[in-house]
């Protein structure tokens, strides 16, 4: 079997605080979320609503309001708050040496 | 004459429909139903009693030969529709001939997936589908000795047990660990395995099956672990496809199954669907409760009956196989937020396991009595609170009675279902459950855990009136004082206040000093608190980015596949052939799909992708088209007709007026949206009274009107007051904008602040204070100063933010 493995995504100097970045994979898109207090998400890029573009939002604690039509993502919990219903595909993330890494499961990594 | 129906499929479904169909309406249509299957209609759920043993075809058979005679219905069994002709609206069948049709009924069902195994077209390898198959296998299981079935969901151990039944050796299949794990929990899988073996089931999960081994006939099955199972008839049972092909040649939309709307309507409108061929809602359903509200539905709509139609179906399974009772509804993967109640019987074989979350139950999973079952899935569907009943909720419900009702108010007498909140479709019952559950005190808890009134606001007093029906003397309607959001206690207008007393200069600052409940506000309140802010302090206060929507952020209107539309603007709604070419030149060398006339007199490009905004806009300025700001709480558009210029009636030279008018006020940031329009005469041709500011000339100078939205709700404008010349005009335009934008409440548009704070509110400060309308226009000239850059220059040329409109990059 294969090991974790973490894969770089990009400069967390380039996420900006209280912002998002978005990144094709080819699992489709992600958004590297980054909060007031330097916490750091990767979640797919999709709203469990209609699809919205989760990146694009305006990120509060670790929350993010979907441009769409205003659901409000829990980064945490990966789910949609009150009163709304859906859950998100989340990633482990680490920080190291200033590059945003995220953990792809075994396997997927393993298929590849 | 009656019309004519042709219903293709003589299921379950297409059946069912027929008979709710002549009990609404009986002689209305002349019916034809063609059946592929040379059989009378009969229950396809019950063929795995057929194939135990426990019945006879005939048991099954729902409407004999009879029901068709006495109903005048034409029955083509064996007889397959083979195409449809929807223009000239003919059915044609596999023997050539052509039927003509009124309205068409397809109830096509589906078809079992065949997994494409090697060996899968060896004879002895067969589905479990319809009266054929289960003839098959009978067949089979008098001469053969042994049976595989591929597939440990519902169908496949009803044909495993229906065989073992007919004395095979039988062996189950199962790719994942847990038999029937879409509708059982790993408990109940293992009750229902250790069930199946005492029967001499043969059950392997958790094993994925290579190929099908034989010569001109089955011999066995092989997995890929190596293992080899012996079979003399192997059925494949792992799940079923809409049967959509006929639908699907005939131009129809499908998506997973035949799409219909609520009314089982497909997309040619004299052709409706149901049952498991169709896709309602984005969902396909295969099991049967689903089938017969659809049909429910469909009937409505062919009688002709106005209903609500359709709204797609909760789901519950039972298992039917006789001896062995399980039940499932609802949800029940389990989670944080959910809890569990569990009563096991070892002795008893019983297993029953309620998922509760928020006060409500879930999901159900009964194992060995499922007597309560529809008892728990009424309960799941109605959402009903059972805090009170929790504790022996598990025993079933002899133990509660009905709860009686406040006769009180007007709004008691509604049913439980009748819609409240038509914008997000939440209906009485449960904005009063809501009301019980959450302990909910004002209209504003109840938008927030239900959405009710959260949209347009016109059902406020219903909602109000519930919550008094709720709570009685405790809530007082109209007594609360709204908060800007959650986040605060304050109102919108307590916090501008305290942002100028305490001369509160950044988002941050305020939030500390107001002491905001959260560490960086919401989606709601942060744009609100910026806006305040740049209102407040022009010039001093810096923007921040962070907190405005994605459409200011990126100077472009955000759509519903993440793409951006992009509107330059276009002073007055006047161009020339430059900047047309220039646009067309743009909308080529981006692959931009769409190219659109907006209301506002200006070319909309829609679909570019974020990535291109900036070189979009680069082109568009190089041509001298700058930002339309079509996306934001600002200035929109300037409409105007031609006026005196070329009008033979028009009395001003509106053209000029809007030009001027837009080059004046471009750029300002507002609460909402911002349109005006200026008319040459009174025939007002630039409709220019629904507008936020309008403009319409007369023989003696201007009218200026306010207020006018042409939205959700419609308004005409107010008359604020007449002028005579083009300077006055200009100067009530600023005033009138800064008042605005210094009192109304962010999101909040010209018409209901006006409505809020009244028009002799605002003329006061406009018409009958000159002082306070010059200083008004002051104040507004001296903030524009500011806030008239162009954002599309300084992100094209500039590079300003240029990290927003690049995805970010690899380190590698």
């Amino acid at each position: 079997m294969t090991p974790d493995r973490w894969i770089a995504l990009g400069w967390l100097r380039d996420v900006p605080a209280r912002g998002a970045r978005r990144i094709v994979t080819a699992d489709g898109p992600m958004a590297i979320f980054r909060t007031s207090d330097d916490r750091v998400f990767a979640v797919e890029d999709r709203c469990p609503h209609k699809g919205g573009p989760l990146s694009q939002g305006i990120v509060h604690d670790s929350a993010v309001t979907c441009p769409l039509h205003g659901w409000v993502i829990d980064l945490e919990k990966a789910a949609a708050r009150d009163p709304d219903n859906g859950c998100i595909k989340s990633f482990a993330v680490r920080i190291s040496a200033g590059v945003v890494e995220i953990l792809l499961p075994r396997i997927k990594a393993a298929a590849e | 004459m009656a019309e004519k129906l042709i219903v293709i499929g003589n299921g379950m479904a297409g059946c069912r429909a027929v008979e709710e169909l002549l009990a609404r309406a009986p002689g209305r249509y002349e019916i034809a139903i063609f059946g592929k299957e040379p059989e009378l209609n009969y229950n396809r759920i019950m063929l795995s009693p057929v194939l135990a043993g426990e019945k006879s075809f005939d048991d099954i058979v729902i409407n004999d030969a009879g029901w068709y005679e006495r109903n005048a219905i034409v029955l083509h069994a064996g007889v397959e529709i083979v195409a449809i002709d929807k223009a000239a609206r003919l059915a044609i069948d596999d023997r050539g001939g052509r039927h003509s049709y009124d309205r068409l009924l397809i109830a096509t069902g589906s078809n079992p997936i065949m997994l494409p195994l090697p060996g899968a077209d060896l004879a002895g390898v067969i589905s479990f589908r319809d009266i054929a198959d289960v003839r098959a296998m009978l067949a089979a299981s008098t001469t053969g000795a042994r049976a595989v079935v591929i597939g440990g969901g519902l169908l496949g151990l009803e044909a495993a047990n229906g065989l073992r039944a007919r004395g095979m050796a039988v062996s189950v299949v199962h790719l994942v660990d847990t038999l029937m794990e879409r509708q059982l929990d790993e408990a109940a899988s293992f009750l229902l395995k250790r069930e199946l073996e005492a029967r001499g089931i043969d059950v392997l999960t958790g094993a994925s099956t290579e190929c099908i081994v034989g010569d001109r006939g089955v011999r066995g099955v092989r997995l890929k672990d190596g293992r080899h199972i012996a079979a003399d008839l192997v059925v494949m049972a792992v799940g079923i496809r809409a049967n959509i092909a006929l639908a699907k040649a005939a131009g129809l939309d499908c998506g997973r199954g035949v799409v219909v709307d609520d009314h089982m309507r497909t997309s040619d409108l004299s052709i409706f669907a149901v049952g498991e061929c169709v896709e309602h809602g984005g969902q396909t359903y295969g099991l049967v409760a689903p089938l017969w509200e659809m049909c429910k539905a469909a009937a409505d709509a062919l009688a002709g009956i106005e209903a609500r139609g359709y709204r797609g179906s909760a789901i519950s399974t039972k298992l039917k196989v006789t001896g062995i009772d399980v039940f499932s509804a609802g949800q029940f993967g389990g989670g944080n937020d959910t809890e569990d109640i569990v009563f096991r019987d070892a002795a008893m074989g019983v297993y029953k396991r309620l998922i509760l979350a928020g006060g409500r139950l879930v999901g159900a999973v009964l194992y060995g009595d499922t007597r309560e079952g529809n008892w728990y899935f009424q309960l799941v569907k109605d959402a009903t609170p059972i805090d009170s009943m929790r504790d022996s909720l598990i025993f079933g419900q002899a133990l509660f009675a009905g709860s009686g009702q406040n006769p009180k108010s007007a709004v008691s007498a509604l049913p439980d279902a009748s819609e409240i909140c038509g914008c997000n479709g939440v209906c009485k019952g449960t904005i009063l459950r809501a009301i019980g559950e959450h302990d909910l005190k004002s209209v504003e808890d109840v938008r927030r855990k239900t959405k009710a009134s959260s949209s347009c606001g016109s059902c406020t007093g219903l909602v109000e009136q519930l919550l008094v029906l709720s709570l009685g003397d405790d809530f007082v309607p109209g007594a609360a004082t709204k908060p800007m959001c959650l986040c605060t206690t304050l109102t919108h207008d307590d916090v501008r206040r305290l942002i100028l007393a305490k001369e509160m200069k950044s988002i941050p600052e305020a939030m500390q000093e107001l002491d905001w409940t959260t560490p960086d506000g919401c989606g709601s309140c942060r744009p609100a608190l910026n806006y305040y802010l740049l209102c407040a302090w022009p010039g001093e206060y810096v923007d921040d980015k962070q907190s405005r929507f994605i459409n200011e952020r990126a100077h472009a209107n955000i759509q519903k596949d993440g793409t951006y539309s992009v509107v330059p603007r276009m002073w007055g709604g006047v161009t020339n052939p430059r900047e047309l070419r220039a646009i067309a030149d743009v909308a080529d060398k981006f692959r931009i799909p769409t190219v659109k006339v907006t209301g506002g007199q200006r070319i909309d490009l829609l679909g570019v992708k974020k990535h291109d905004l900036p070189a979009v806009w680069a082109d568009l300025n190089a041509a001298g088209l700058v930002s339309g700001h079509a996306y934001g709480k600002a200035l929109r558009t300037v409409k105007t007709c031609v006026g005196s210029e070329w009008c033979r009636f028009g009395t001003q030279d509106s053209t000029a007026m809007g030009i001027r008018l837009e080059k004046m006020t471009w750029g300002s940031w507002m609460p909402h949206k911002f349109k005006m329009a200026v008319s040459g005469c009174p025939r007002n041709c630039a409709e220019a009274t629904i507008k936020d500011f309008g403009v319409v000339a007369t023989e003696a100078g201007w009218d200026l009107h306010v207020g006018g939205n042409g939205g959700m709700r419609v308004r005409a404008t107010d008359l604020l007051c007449k002028v005579t010349t083009d300077e006055e005009a200009i100067e009530y335009c600023c005033a009138f904008i800064q008042l605005y934008r210094e009192e109304a409440r962010y999101l909040e548009r010209t018409a209901p602040w006006i409505e809020r704070v009244g028009l002799n509110h605002v003329k006061a400060k406009l018409v009958d204070a000159p002082q306070t309308r010059a200083a008004l226009a002051t104040r507004f000239l001296h903030s524009q100063k500011f806030f008239q850059v162009d954002p599309w220059a300084e992100r094209a040329e500039k590079r300003r933010d240029r990290r927003e409109f690049a995805q970010l990059m690899g380190t590698a």
